[in-house]
């Protein structure tokens, strides 16, 4: 199994800063924004940002957690159905500027399930897409991200690890081929 | 893991603690899901669900067609007392008549003990036992075992007392094995006629006394006295049985402790429990109901998914 480093803790969080200043351009204060993080892997990320931007912008900024298992379209096609996990989702969605924020945006499915899911909460009036890697040539759905991190260009044999704590300086993305 | 041991819900017998495990922790997610503004997720939407009940039912039927309908399941309802049952259909050819129809799972009440698992050997489509008879009744049991999860924190080493008519109760079984495999300790109480004779051999303890079994217990839940299954005279009249073994608010105030108290319903109001204890703060019977549903969705979910 080969691992190649695609960023680095440093990088990382210069990219993770970069995609911050990026939301502030478009959400000023973030009076009528909210930020929606996906789980299972995507909170981390959300964690990140949303406490950056609550320093930066010295105000509370609302964070939910959006599973989007029960909305899956792969449901009953696999081999184990995928756990389950926690939503938490404690605002009005309604008239609300959403950044629905993910590690990787792979196949565009899960990002599919997340906007049906999020419609359960209410109408917001405009969603954005933030993720961290955008693996080029991999939707089968027309789904484009507002926000990137970082672009690579994968094989679907390919895996992209990221490895991502919301306080640890140990952050690092990899691509690891599997044989 | 996120499967289930089992194709089939037919008793808590057959499943072990990781699956009652894994039952409550995607019933944590329903609950949140059936608590939002709108209550409904697509998953089943390709799966078609057929109630059969050939018995009674009011809030089992209830919950488990709203759980159903939650998941977006199509589903078809069938009683026995309007149905060609009435003219002498078996119940396997009833069962394989519905399953024409491309049904992917069965949830059935039936009178007789083991008639899901008999169905479970003659056909393909997940069984999801809703009472069989006077044996098992196993989401009962998993939504019982939940809602005293919710309550006090965890099962493990709760002591638990099952009180009033175990003899006919498919309840009372279900909710011993659940219990146990979770960890808690089970008693049971009730007058001797309607304890079953070899009831010990579950590893159960056995009281007479109802204040005593009150004054042992963390959670105390209350079954009714199944007049339609007693076909024998078991204790002198209800009068008598509600003197002896009825629960009411000021015995539960003459305890030491707050106990939670529970109800499988429906309820005999002034019988096996009184209104003020009913309504009190120590009942958890609503909570039950709730979780019902989540319970319920959380097992038509897992077995729909492992297909």
């Amino acid at each position: 199994m080969q691992k190649k480093l695609i960023l680095d803790s440093d990088l990382l969080d210069i990219t993770i800063s970069r995609l911050c200043q990026q939301l502030i351009e478009v959400h000023q204060d973030f009076s009528e924004t909210v930020i929606l993080g996906l789980q299972p892997r995507g909170i981390f990320l959300a964690e990140i940002i949303h406490q950056k931007l609550e320093k930066l912008l010295k105000k509370s900024i609302p964070l939910g957690y959006l599973d989007a298992t029960f909305h899956r379209d792969d449901f009953r096609r696999r081999e184990i159905p995928v756990k389950a996990n926690e939503t938490r989702v404690p605002f009005a969605i309604e008239g609300k500027r959403v950044v629905l924020i993910d590690d990787v945006l792979f196949t565009g499915r899960t990002v599919r399930a997340a906007m049906d899911a999020m419609i359960a909460f209410g109408r917001p009036e405009k969603v954005e897409l933030l993720v961290l890697i955008d693996r080029k040539y991999n939707r089968d759905l027309p789904i484009a991200p507002d926000y990137v991190g970082k672009v690579v260009n994968t094989l679907a044999s390919q895996k992209v690890l990221v490895e991502l704590e919301s306080k640890g300086l140990n952050n690092k993305i990899w691509l690891i081929n599997k044989d | 893991m996120s499967k289930l041991s089992q194709k089939h819900l037919l008793g808590i017998k057959d499943i072990t603690r990781e699956d009652i495990e894994l039952i409550f922790e995607t019933a944590d997610n329903f609950k949140e899901v059936i608590n939002r503004p709108i209550k409904k997720v697509p998953s089943l939407r390709d799966v078609t669900i057929a109630n059969v009940f050939f018995e009674n039912s009011t809030r089992t039927r209830l919950s488990f067609e709203l759980a159903q309908k939650r998941l977006s399941a199509d589903v078809i309802n069938f009683s026995a007392s309007n149905s060609s049952v009435k003219k002498g259909e078996t119940l396997l050819d009833t069962v394989n008549n519905i399953l024409a129809m491309k049904v992917d799972m069965i949830v059935m009440r039936h009178a007789s003990p083991g008639a899901p698992h008999f169905l479970s050997r003659h056909i393909k489509a997940n069984i999801v036992n809703a009472g069989d008879g006077t044996h098992e009744h196993p989401t009962q049991a998993l939504l019982d075992a939940y809602s005293i999860r919710e309550k006090l924190g965890s099962v493990s080493g709760k002591k638990v007392a099952i009180i009033g008519d175990i003899l006919h109760s498919r309840v009372a079984l279900s909710n011993i094995f659940a219990l146990q495999k979770l960890g808690a300790k089970v008693m049971v109480c009730g007058p001797p006629t309607l304890l079953p004779k070899y009831i010990n051999q579950l590893g159960v303890q056995v009281e007479l006394n109802v204040t005593k079994a009150l004054e042992w217990c963390d959670v105390a839940n209350v079954l009714r006295i199944q007049l339609e299954r007693q076909h024998i005279k078991y204790f002198p009249s209800l009068r008598e049985y509600s003197l002896y073994y009825g629960i009411h608010k000021k015995l539960l105030e003459s305890l030491k402790k707050q106990i939670v108290l529970m109800h499988p319903g429906p309820i005999n109001r002034g019988v096996e429990l009184s209104s003020d204890a009913a309504d009190s703060q120590h009942s958890i019977i609503l909570d039950q109901v709730e979780n019902g549903v989540a319970i319920r969705m959380a097992v038509l979910y897992l077995l729909a998914g492992a297909a």
